[in-house]
């Protein structure tokens, strides 16, 4: 290889002394300079001249011979004596200018000018190509170079084939278009912001740990362990001796161990609020309404319907009795049954809340349809209650058994027909009058005969020549709230008994009060003498009981179904009548015509049944024969006190109470004993 | 004789009842306490001779599943002071012999 080179290199000046146009352009320094390190003999070898084969052989003397040549411009082939004709001098005539030029070579040039637009589009597109074809060139000449193997050989190769480098090309602005423009845009300026999080906490914690201590915290955890073992052994035996005991007991009981029961109290109060929230403008009626248009009604009065009290079950039954409970003043109690002898179905007991008027708080059910009930003063616990089937039972309030806590069996004293009216003391309907004492202390129900009148015994001539029916019934009863032995008995064929607990087989007094069947008796919570009764001939009357007569008689129109004294007014007393009116009586204001009639249930089929004065509130409870018991606020006029005069001070109490009522009777007595005479 | 025969059997005896885990301190959440006892109790079982490499697998293995800057000491007798991040520390006992202290600390 290297003599090769060497050989390529002796040979190219050689071939550069050839003239050449082509090469001429080229400085020959460039390989002046390469080829400095060559040797000067190179040079001398180099000037031998290659003759063309043709070259005349010619003597030293023939060489140095001098030949003297002029060149002039004057062609000389060219003519010296061109005449032509001249047509104005009518002669040949010489032409002085001869064209002396010569042509030896001519060629059409293929130059375009440079600004023309023919010459810039040709430009453009020479740029291209020549980019395109530099880079292949450069390819070709990278791979000679590595077939050469040499840098310097490559070098050289690049150096003839790089075109000379071709001024960039300039683009052409108009010069009468152009304007140059510059702005500023404003730079936002910079802020610095910084934050920091907040640590995460730490705390430190510090222990030895070797083998004693390693040792100790074993058998503690140990020791703990076994403990709490044993415990669970000696619970686990106590809660299987329980569970069998329970099993036992439930076997008998029925367990009722429902989870409801634990919140059973929080689930009452949550229901109460929620009442009080619904029905909260009732309650506030209750509370603070007072009509105002009583001040210009002069004398009648009017009752505002309240709460109303229905519940599923009593749907179909009629209420047929209703008694406040003395102790609690919101509590009372709602007996249900049928007065239709024919259709007796199960009877139910309910007590209610003003607080709660959707939900009864107790509910009872009982077999036999109920016809009465009481509610015992002493233990407002203790519910009796009377049935159609002519037992008495006993419901405590306390216990959470739906059963009664006593009842009267047939052995132990039933009765045979329906029990008509229970108090503390009962009564029954076929005139064997019992009296039904309520131990408390010894759990039981023990009768007591107070009269004894027997079937034989209402045939036989009375001690006051009193002919008694031969068939009796009572129906109400009332004793007298001072005088202990005293009691008043109504039954169905109208009459009104007076009866003392001392003497069981005779009555003190007999009142032909009523044709038809008393519904209700009562005295008067004030005056000791005056009682009231109703019946089904239409007509409530008031009685002296020392007088055979009544003071007042009232016909309603209709036939009453109960009356009641008013507790804050001896002359105060409602009425509630079949056809849904109620009826409101102050003898004070008016002694001839009720001061307030009104119509109180929903629909006019329903028949009233009972009523009855809250012994604090201004409130009557409706019970009709659909189930249903009404709440009805008495307006102002209805509980009236007397006006007060000037000067005098207003007195109060029973005395007062009393004396109103005598006045009013004062009024009546006279005639009536007149007329009596 | 007899004494140190019984000696062993308490030895023994006590080797089988305390190689229950013995959480002695720990304010770790309930899920992550539980992680990382068994962690422990495994890289001591894997590693019952060496507790270096016991406490490479428990401080790599919480790295991994609890966040990087774990530390754990594994030792028979060792006292300490450490400041740790709250949540992050579990101290107890293993195998009736060792203490192994785990926390976080960045």
């Amino acid at each position: 290889e290297q003599t090769d080179q060497v050989s390529c290199k002796h040979e190219r000046p050689s071939r550069k002394n050839i003239p050449e146009p082509r090469n001429s352009g080229q400085p020959e320094d460039e390989d002046a300079s390469t080829e400095m390190g060559e040797g000067l003999d190179e040079w001398a070898a180099a000037k031998t001249l290659i003759k063309p084969p043709d070259q005349l052989e010619l003597t030293e003397a023939e060489l140095k011979e001098e030949f003297t040549r002029i060149l002039t411009a004057n062609n000389p082939h060219a003519p010296q004596n061109i005449v032509r004709y001249s047509f104005k001098e009518r002669t040949y005539k010489p032409i002085s200018y001869v064209d002396q030029m010569a042509i030896h070579f001519s060629l059409n040039g293929n130059m375009i000018l440079k600004d023309s637009d023919e010459g810039r589009c040709q430009n453009a597109r020479l740029s291209t190509e020549a980019d395109s074809k530099i880079i292949s060139e450069e390819a070709a000449g990278e791979e000679e170079a590595e077939e050469t193997g040499t840098a310097e050989a490559a070098e050289a190769a690049e150096a003839e084939e790089l075109p000379p480098p071709r001024p960039k090309e300039r683009k052409l602005a108009n010069q009468f278009n152009f304007i140059e423009r510059a702005s500023k845009t404003l730079n936002n300026p910079l802020r610095d912001r910084a934050c920091q999080s907040e640590p995460t906490p730490c705390k430190n914690f510090s222990a030895t740990a070797n083998q004693w201590e390693i040792y100790d915290a074993y058998v503690e955890e140990l020791q703990k362990m076994e403990k709490s073992k044993e415990k669970e052994k000696p619970r686990a035996h106590i809660a299987k001796k329980e569970e069998k005991r329970r099993g036992r007991k439930s076997t008998s009981l029925e367990s009722q161990s429902d989870d409801i029961t634990k919140v059973s109290k929080a689930a009452k109060i949550m229901e109460r609020m929620v009442n009080q929230n619904t029905f909260d403008d009732i309650a506030q009626d209750f509370k603070y309404f007072e009509d105002a248009s009583d001040e210009y009604r002069d004398q009648q009065g009017t009752l505002l319907p309240l709460w109303k009290f229905q519940y599923d079950k009593t749907k179909r039954l009629a209420v047929t009795a209703i008694s406040w409970n003395p102790k609690y003043k919101d509590l009372f109690a709602v007996g249900y049954g049928s007065y239709d002898f024919m259709k007796q179905s199960q009877g139910m007991l309910l007590l209610y809340t003003m607080k709660n008027p959707s939900f009864p708080e107790y509910i009872f059910s009982s077999e036999s349809g109920i016809m009465c009930l009481d509610i015992h003063n002493d233990h407002p616990h203790l519910v009796a209650v009377g049935f159609y089937d002519g037992n008495v039972a006993i419901y405590n309030l306390k216990k959470p058994s739906s059963q009664p806590s006593h009842k009267s069996s047939a052995k132990s004293g039933k009765h045979m027909d329906p029990v008509w009216q229970v108090s503390v003391l009962f009564l029954s309907s076929n005139l064997l009058l019992f009296m039904w004492n309520l131990l408390c202390l010894q759990n039981e129900l023990v009768h007591t005969d107070v009269i004894k009148l027997s079937v034989e015994g209402t045939t036989m001539q009375g001690p006051e020549g009193l002919q008694l029916q031969t068939f009796g019934c009572g129906t109400s009863f009332d004793f007298h709230k001072k005088i202990d032995y005293l009691f008043l008995v109504g039954t169905e064929e109208g009459k009104i008994y007076k009866c003392s607990k001392c003497y069981s087989s005779q009555f003190l007094d007999v009142f032909e009060a009523h044709h038809m069947a008393v519904d209700a008796v009562s005295w008067n919570p004030y005056h000791m003498k005056v009682f009231i009764s109703c019946s089904s001939d239409w007509t409530v009357k008031i009685w002296d009981h020392t007088i055979k007569t009544p003071m007042f008689i009232y016909d309603l129109n209709s036939a009453v179904g109960d009356v009641a004294w008013s507790p804050y007014s001896s002359t105060v007393f409602a009425a509630v009548t079949t056809d849904g009116k109620a009826h409101v009586f102050d003898l004070s204001v008016n002694k001839y015509e009720a001061i307030c009639t009104q119509v109180v249930v929903a629909k006019k089929k329903n028949k009233i049944t009972h009523i009855q004065f809250n012994p604090v509130y201004p409130v009557v409870i409706i019970g009709d024969d659909r189930g249903h018991v009404t709440c009805l606020k008495l307006s102002p006029n209805l509980r009236r006190m007397p006006k007060e005069k000037k000067g005098q001070e207003v007195k109060k109490g029973p005395e007062v109470e009393i004396a109103k009522l005598d006045k009013l009777l004062n009024l009546v007595r006279e005639p009536a004993g007149q007329a009596g005479r | 004789m007899a004494d140190t025969g019984e000696g062993k059997k308490e030895e023994a005896d006590y080797k089988r009842l305390h190689s229950f885990p013995l959480i002695r301190h720990t304010d770790m959440p309930e899920e992550m306490r539980v992680e990382a006892m068994e962690l422990c109790v495994t890289a001591c079982e894997k590693y019952a001779t060496n507790n270096e490499s016991a406490a490479k697998m428990i401080k790599e293995m919480m790295d991994k599943k609890f966040g990087s800057s774990w530390h754990v000491v594994i030792g028979e007798g060792f006292g300490f002071e450490i400041t740790h991040e709250v949540k992050n520390l579990l101290y107890m006992f293993f195998g009736g012999s060792l203490a192994v202290c785990v926390w976080k600390c960045s």
